[in-house]
């Protein structure tokens, strides 16, 4: 039971250092790749299980009693992340081998990707401030190379403002945490947790709050730290282009949920009524941004922002409800997002082009990958029966709960603004006859490859509204458990040792 | 001591800054590693200093018999020194190449993607 924790790290580790030893042999990193991300899915569901039945599971590696062993822990939170990523996984790793050129797949797309796949999982599962700060780097390191391989000239302009503004968020990063642990004395969250209860000095500890706010909020593309998204997302190839925006800024959103509900929690109105404020603002000019948009990538990434904005919105409302809220609406986001990247490249693959003017006649070429668009686009934007609806509806509850009504407003007002985004997506590319100085289609190859993934992901975004009943317990769940920092402090600090 | 290098931190997170919003892509990299340096100083600068103190239980003694220095701090740092070194190698590679694809090291001429 122990080494369960640890395996979601291990696999892509493992499978990492296999590509890499396999390095002239494609066909092989290709199915070493393929069979760990399958075994990823099946540990994660495992772990979910696990957590949702036992409540939080955490463990000590090495032996050493918390708080100075490297602690993992794994609540209801961290569970249906590292689930959401399970999932992703093997669907990106399919969709890759459909799509990837030989000339990544020789430089090392495969071993970077297990690799930035084992950074995310540490980054979910770790219960120390510092090992969060090192997977955070595990993981920025190898999209960055991710992110730069091929060396196209957008791609390359594209990844020096990740890399800047990444590292500079790192800088802060690692400056809150040696301040923190200068005042605190401690690394360990669940420890931190305690000893910041009763800490003194409310003006030190708010101004690290801060500086873990700044630090984050570049991670996750928070208003008004965003900039460097939609400025890079859109150059790497497709796989790579969704699995960021897929999962890599939630990563970002995770921490921020993590550390404000667990550690500064001694000013919670002046910390939460800032990131509530930030969401909002978020929310807003993420979709304004993505109106104006007429490439396909480039519009989806100012989404993301827009997204990014009702996850921290529902941590500024701070009520089990909205945190509930949160957490199923970045599951959501995971597929749908991910998804909506995925048809932007076969609509890339079919005309050569992500320009929407350029683009046309897809509804008639393609009713079924039409019908697949419209699923994701409309769960985005919220319609119900679909996963987007349930993930609106809860925070908009939780909202209305406590009297924001300004926020709902405009989260309401948000999802009407990306129902129009997606109705032009809708209208340039699939409505409107095909310009006749785009290419028409090539004859396809790797059809089912291609469309396997997409098809996974749209069923999810329907599961996900269909049987929201049960998913809104789990996520209600992790709610209470954020909110209820003693219960993640118990079990780490009686978790015992493992191999 | 903590004031004098309080004020070398300063004086490295502001030329590190200043450095940043430079138009040459040379000088950003160097900026990031001024960054880099401030915040590793400051870690080491807030666990506070404790001189010719080094954190060994003497001979017989089951725990440290007096007050000491600590060595975690020096710990990260250093993890935190090897990831920026290769982080920064990276962005140097990175650099040039961007150098060599678009012909300029000016970052005004690299908005390719911003718009």
């Amino acid at each position: 039971m122990n080494s369960l924790i640890a395996l979601p790290i291990l696999i892509p580790l493992l499978v990492g250092a296999s590509c890499v030893a396999a390095w002239r042999y494609a066909a092989a990193q290709r199915i070493l790749t393929l069979a760990g991300s399958i075994a990823y899915f099946a540990v994660a569901m495992v772990l979910l299980g696990r957590v949702a039945e036992e409540g939080i599971q955490a463990v000590q590696k090495g032996d050493w009693a918390a708080p100075f062993g490297i602690t993992l822990v794994a609540d209801t939170f961290s569970a249906v992340m590292i689930a959401a990523t399970g999932v992703v996984a093997p669907v990106i790793v399919v969709y890759s081998l459909a799509t990837m050129d030989r000339g990544r797949e020789a430089y090392g797309y495969y071993p970077l990707l297990n690799i930035l796949l084992m950074g995310v999982s540490g980054a979910f599962l770790t219960g120390d401030i510092f090992n969060l700060f090192v997977w955070f780097e595990v993981l920025l390191i190898s999209s960055f190379v991710l992110l730069a391989l091929g060396g196209e000239r957008a791609q390359l302009e594209g990844a020096i403002k990740y890399v800047t503004l990444n590292l500079v968020a790192s800088a802060f990063f690692l400056a809150a945490v040696g301040v923190l642990y200068a005042m605190a004395g401690s690394l360990n969250m669940a420890d931190l947790s305690q000893r910041l209860a009763s800490a003194g000095h409310p003006g030190v500890v708010t101004t690290l709050a801060v500086l873990f706010l700044v630090a984050f909020g570049i991670k996750g593309a928070i208003f008004p730290l965003f900039f460097w998204l939609p400025a890079s997302y859109h150059t790497p190839p497709v796989a790579v282009s969704a699995m960021f925006g897929g999962l890599l800024t939630k990563v970002g959103v995770y921490a921020l949920i993590r550390v404000f509900t667990l550690l500064f929690l001694n000013d919670v109105d002046y910390t939460h009524t800032l990131i509530l404020a930030a969401g909002g603002v978020t929310m807003v000019t993420g979709v304004l941004g993505a109106v104006a948009q007429y490439e396909f990538r480039r519009l989806l990434s100012f989404h993301i922002v827009s997204q990014i904005g009702y996850m921290v919105m529902g941590l500024g409302f701070f009520t089990p409800l909205a945190l509930a809220g949160a957490v199923f609406f970045i599951v959501h986001n995971i597929f749908v997002k991910t998804n909506l990247f995925l048809v932007s490249g076969v609509s890339y693959r079919l005309h050569g082009t992500y320009d929407l003017k350029k683009l046309g006649g897809l509804y008639r070429a393609h009713p079924w990958l039409s019908l697949l668009f419209a699923v994701s686009a409309f769960s985005l934007a919220g319609v119900p029966p679909l996963s987007g609806f349930f993930g609106k509806l809860v925070l908009v509850k939780a909202g209305l709960g406590i009297d924001q009504f300004v926020l709902v407003g405009a989260a309401l007002g948000v999802s009407l603004l990306t129902l129009f985004s997606m109705t032009k997506i809708w209208a340039e590319a699939f409505w409107k006859p095909l310009p006749a100085d785009t290419p028409a289609d090539p004859p396809g190859g790797g059809a089912a490859l291609l469309f396997g993934p997409i098809v996974t992901l749209a069923v999810l975004a329907v599961a996900l509204g269909a049987a929201a009943g049960p998913f809104f317990d789990l996520a209600l769940q992790a709610g209470h458990q954020l909110m209820d920092p003693e219960g993640y402090v118990r079990a780490v600090l009686r978790a015992r040792g493992g191999p | 001591m903590e004031a004098l290098l309080a004020v070398v931190i300063g004086g490295l997170y502001a030329s590190g800054i200043y450095m940043l919003m430079r138009r040459s892509i040379v000088k950003l990299i160097i900026g990031l590693g001024l960054l880099a340096h401030g915040a590793s100083l400051l870690v080491f600068t807030a666990a506070g200093l404790t001189r010719a103190v080094p954190p060994v239980i003497p001979q017989g003694a089951r725990t440290l018999t007096e007050a000491a220095a600590d060595p975690l701090p020096q710990a990260l740092i250093l993890t935190a020194i090897v990831i920026s070194f290769g982080v920064q190698a990276f962005a140097m590679v990175l650099a040039y190449r961007a150098y060599q694809t678009v012909g300029t090291d000016d970052l005004d001429d690299m908005k390719a993607t911003d718009t």
